[in-house]
C-alpha cells in the first residue's frame, strides 16, 4: 500500500535578477530556508531530486544535482537531476513523491533552480527553443513564444478568444504579485499596457510573456509518521500525475488544448478523489497568457472554449469562484523555468497553511498545481490538501 | 529494418534537394509526416517514400518578431502549421505574405510548397496558391 506524503518545509528565493550569484547559491538559500522551515537537520535528508532545464546550455554546467547538494554540505545521498523543460521540477516533485509513497524513503529534498538573466535574450530564446522539436519546428524559426502564439491563433479562430481576454490574465497576475514579496514584479498594469507592448510572436506581445528570471525553490517531503514528528501543519500531496504528448505541434489533433494536461488532470482528480469544483486555489503554468486560458479549460474549471470568458468575468481573481495564480503566476512572480514546478507547490502550501498574507484565500483547503514542459510534451499536475 | 533508422535524415536530404517527400504506410495507406518509426494508425513499420502534392491550407500561424540567434536576420517572418492535402500537418515558413500585416493573412487560405534558404540551409516553406 502507498504511504501518505506530506510537505513539511518550504524555501524560496526572491525571483528576478540575481547578477551577483550563481545557481548553486540560489539553491543553497532556498534549501537552508526549507530545512529550517521543516525543523529537520541537514543529515536527515535521505535523497534529493533537483529539477533544472538549461544549466548545461546557459551556465556551461552539467551533472548539477550532486553539485548543488555538495554546496550545502550534503554528499553521500543519491542526488538526481530531472529535466522536463519548464516542468523540470514538477517532474522532480513526482520523483520525490514516489520515493516516499513507495516506502523507500522517509525524508526527501526536492528542488528546482534556474539561472537565466546573465545571458542575452537571443541566447535564452535559442536555448528555450530546445524544448521544441529542433529538426521539424525550431529549425523553421519557430520560437517558444511562437509555439504558444500558434495555439493562441487557433484558440482565437475556434472560440473567438480575444487579445483583451489574454491581456486580462497578465493584469490579474501582476495585481496578485503586488502582495507576494518573492515576486519579480511589483507593478500594477492595465489592459492597454499589454495591448500596446511590442510584438514578440504575433498575436503575443511582451506583456503576454513571462519574464526571464533567476530563482530557486526547495521543499522537504516526508512520510506520515515522520511528518507528524516535525509539524502540526503538514500539507498532504494527495495526487501526483504526469503525462506526455508529441513534441511537435504539427502532429497534434487539436491546437487549442494540451492533451497531456487533460490526461494528467484526469489522473490527478481520480487519485485525489476530488472534482474540479472542489479545488479552492490553483497555480497554473501561465508562461504565456493564452496558456492560463487553456489551463482553465484543460483542468475543468470551465467548459472548453470558455476560458476567455472565465477571466473576463473575474472568476479567477482572489475573491472569485476559483482563484488562479495568487502568487502572481509565472507572468509576474517570474519564471526561472526549472524552479517553477516547486515554486507552484510552495504557493499552494502557503495558502493551505494560511500564511499567504494579503493574497490569502480564506478557508483554502484543497489546491492544485499545473506545470507544463516546453510545448506541452510533459505536463505534471499535483493536488494538495491540508 | 535498415531503412527505418535513417528516415529523418533521408527526409532532410530530400528537402535539401527541394523535394517534398513523405512516408506512406504500406499496410494501411496512411501518409506520415514528420517521419516516425511506426504508423500511428495501424502499427506497421513498412513504408515507402512518396512525393507529396505540396498543396495544403494554412491551419494556424504566428509572426516571429523576436527570433532565435540563427534567424535574427530573417525577422519578422511568418511560421505556420500547414494542413496538407494528404492528411498530415507540417510546420513551415510561410512566404509571399506580409509579416507586418498579420490581419491580411487568413487561416484556411490555400498554399503550395516552395523552398527558401536560411541559416545556410534549404528550409521547407509554403506560399499562397495563386
Ligand atoms: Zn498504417
Amino acid at each position: 500500500m502507498m504511504k501518505k506524503v506530506a510537505v513539511i518545509g518550504v524555501g524560496l528565493t526572491k525571483f528576478g535578477k540575481h547578477p551577483k550569484v550563481s545557481s548553486r547559491e540560489l539553491f543553497a538559500e532556498a534549501a537552508f530556508k526549507a530545512i529550517e522551515d521543516a525543523g529537520i537537520d541537514l543529515k536527515d535528508v535521505e535523497e534529493a531530486f533537483v529539477g533544472s532545464f538549461l544549466p548545461d546550455v546557459l551556465e556551461h554546467q552539467g551533472h548539477i544535482a550532486p553539485l548543488m547538494l555538495d554546496y550545502i554540505g550534503l554528499t553521500g545521498i543519491p542526488a538526481t537531476h530531472t529535466e522536463g523543460a519548464c516542468a523540470s521540477s514538477g517532474v522532480a516533485v513526482r520523483m520525490g513523491y514516489m520515493a516516499i509513497a513507495s516506502g523507500l524513503r522517509d525524508i526527501v529534498l526536492v528542488a528546482g533552480v534556474e539561472k537565466m538573466t546573465d545571458f542575452p535574450t537571443s541566447d535564452v530564446t535559442e536555448a528555450l527553443a530546445l524544448a521544441s522539436d529542433d529538426l521539424f519546428e525550431a529549425s523553421e524559426g519557430l520560437t517558444f513564444p511562437g509555439v504558444f502564439a500558434l495555439m493562441a491563433k487557433a484558440h482565437m479562430d475556434k472560440y473567438g478568444t480575444t487579445e483583451e481576454q489574454m491581456a486580462a490574465v497578465a493584469v490579474k497576475n501582476h495585481h496578485n504579485a503586488l502582495f507576494n514579496p518573492y515576486a519579480q514584479f511589483h507593478k500594477e498594469i492595465n489592459i492597454e499596457t499589454v495591448l500596446s507592448s511590442r510584438v514578440i510572436a504575433w498575436p503575443l506581445k511582451l506583456f503576454d510573456c513571462s519574464p526571464i528570471s533567476d530563482g530557486a525553490a526547495v521543499i522537504i517531503l516526508a512520510s506520515e509518521d515522520v511528518a507528524k514528528k516535525y509539524t502540526d501543519t503538514p500539507v498532504w500531496i494527495v495526487a501526483s500525475a504526469q503525462a506526455s504528448d508529441t513534441m511537435a505541434l504539427c502532429e497534434r489533433e487539436e491546437l487549442t488544448t494540451f492533451k497531456a494536461a487533460r490526461m494528467a488532470a484526469e489522473q490527478a482528480y481520480k487519485m485525489a478523489g476530488v472534482k474540479p469544483k472542489d479545488i479552492d486555489i490553483a497555480e497554473v503554468h501561465d508562461c504565456f497568457t493564452i496558456a492560463e486560458i487553456i489551463a482553465y479549460e484543460d483542468l475543468g474549471f470551465c467548459e472548453k472554449g470558455e476560458g476567455g470568458k472565465l477571466i473576463e468575468e473575474g472568476e479567477t481573481e482572489i475573491g472569485g469562484r476559483i482563484p488562479v495564480n495568487t502568487s502572481g503566476g509565472l507572468k509576474a512572480k517570474g519564471h526561472p523555468v526549472g524552479a517553477t514546478g516547486v515554486a507552484q507547490i510552495i504557493e499552494v502550501v502557503h495558502q493551505l497553511r494560511g500564511e499567504a498574507g494579503k493574497r490569502q484565500v480564506d478557508g483554502a483547503e484543497i489546491g492544485l498545481t499545473h506545470n507544463v514542459g516546453g510545448t506541452g510534451a510533459t505536463v505534471t499536475v499535483h493536488i494538495l490538501r491540508r | 529494418m535498415e531503412e527505418a533508422e535513417r528516415l529523418v535524415k533521408k527526409y532532410f536530404e530530400f528537402v535539401s534537394e527541394k523535394k517534398f517527400m513523405g512516408l506512406k504506410c504500406k499496410k494501411c495507406g496512411a501518409y506520415i509526416l514528420p517521419p516516425k518509426s511506426i504508423c500511428k494508425k495501424c502499427g506497421s513499420r513498412e513504408f515507402e517514400w512518396v512525393e507529396f502534392s505540396g498543396k495544403g491550407s494554412l491551419y494556424t500561424f504566428t509572426v516571429i518578431h523576436v527570433a532565435a540567434k540563427r534567424f535574427l536576420n530573417d525577422a519578422p517572418f511568418v511560421v505556420g502549421v500547414v494542413q496538407l492535402e494528404e492528411g498530415p500537418r507540417i510546420t513551415a515558413r510561410i512566404v509571399g505574405v506580409d509579416p507586418n500585416k498579420p490581419e491580411t493573412i487568413k487561416t484556411g487560405m490555400p498554399l503550395k510548397v516552395t523552398f527558401i534558404e536560411s541559416d545556410e540551409k534549404v528550409l521547407l516553406a509554403f506560399e499562397p496558391e495563386k
